[in-house]
């Protein structure tokens, strides 16, 4: 077991305990909230976790850092960022998915900025994005989303 | 309206559980016509799993946490009534607590633009929901680590505190253009 995983495991429990102190019911009714999310969201996880292990295994790295890696232009962001504008996965199985295309040659840069997209902007769901704020504020969001997206990919490449 | 959203995530499940079996029986496939890709699949595969399984249940005792502790209707109490800079702050703040996707924030959203919140909050609101929430920046602490995840929190804050400001006076700018070619009523519309 890492370090982090320990701090985060430390982390979960001292809220635990903060909230049971404060208040059993609500902390007990919070633990079935949380079995209840852990097996809803196990199968995407496992299938996400299956998919990196394919791309891994049978994608050759030069193919991914070709598209995406260091020396490659500015098309490859766009089309992470396209992808992930369009894609719908829930964000939490977002981060493996990262770090699996860091490992397999792709750069920061691309990298933060599909992070930044497919947490940020959904096409899936702009329809109800507009029902429920209206066009023009719904429209603005997601197409300023997207420009910021690719800037914070930029920076983070930069000083990353 | 809560039935409906019980219904629509037993529906989720069920077919994201095809799914996966449909991923196993491909997978399978695959790797029995590769034989010498085994390997390299499934120590990626169980790596990743290892990395994963040691981390989720106590992210998910985050989000029930939160869930239960920080409730929506609060969030649009505290949201709805705060103003000036510190709404734009709190906006992420509140956004960055409770759990779900983004498409539960947008109701809320909706709840708090009729309240009369300040459009900059709500945009500020809606990208933290988006993506800094507590229990998924440990996600990416854990696969990504401290230097890129604090990076992208830092960087994340200050270009949505932009965007929503930005965007609160691109809005209002067309409002005012509107009641102007409307016949002058100005803020009267709003």
């Amino acid at each position: 077991m890492n370090s982090t995983a320990i701090f985060i495991n430390i982390f979960a429990l001292s809220c635990l305990i903060g909230a049971f102190i404060k208040d059993r019911a609500k902390t007990k009714q919070s633990l079935k909230v949380a079995v209840k999310s852990f097996f809803r969201i196990l199968p995407t996880v496992l299938i996400i976790i299956i998919l990196i292990g394919l791309l891994l295994g049978f994608v050759p790295q030069t193919q991914i850092s070709k598209v995406i890696g260091k020396h490659a232009g500015f098309g490859g962001v766009l089309v992470v960022a396209l992808l992930g504008a369009i894609l719908h996965i829930p964000s939490l199985i977002s981060f493996p998915l990262a770090a699996s295309l860091l490992k397999s040659g792709a750069s920061v840069t691309p990298v933060a900025v599909f992070i930044t997209t497919l947490t940020m902007i959904g096409m899936v769901t702009l329809p109800l994005e507009i029902k429920e704020l209206g066009k023009k504020m719904a429209l603005l969001r997601n197409g300023i989303s997207f420009v910021i997206a690719i800037i914070i990919g930029i920076v983070m490449g930069a000083i990353l | 309206m809560k039935e409906n959203v019980k219904e629509k995530q037993r529906k989720g499940m069920k077919r994201e559980t095809i799914l996966l079996v449909v991923t196993l029986i491909i997978t399978i496939i695959l790797l029995s016509i590769f034989p010498d890709k085994q390997e390299a699949v499934t120590t990626a595969s169980w790596k990743f799993f290892i990395e994963m399984i040691l981390i989720l249940p106590a992210v998910m005792v985050l989000m029930g946490l939160f869930a239960v502790f920080v409730p929506k209707d609060m969030v649009v109490k505290y949201l709805g009534k705060t103003a000036g800079i510190k709404a734009v702050f709190l906006g992420i703040l509140m956004g960055a607590l409770p759990t779900g996707p983004l498409y539960v924030a947008f109701p809320m959203a909706s709840a708090l633009l009729k309240k009369g919140a300040k459009i900059s909050c709500i945009i500020t609101f809606l990208s933290a929901w988006a993506c800094i929430k507590i229990p998924q920046e440990m996600v990416e602490l854990q696969f990504l680590g401290p230097r890129f995840m604090a990076a992208r929190l830092v960087l994340t804050t200050v270009f949505v505190v932009i965007m929503g400001v930005s965007i609160e006076r691109l809005i209002e700018w067309s409002d005012k253009k509107e009641s102007k070619s409307m016949g002058g009523k100005d803020d009267a519309s709003i």
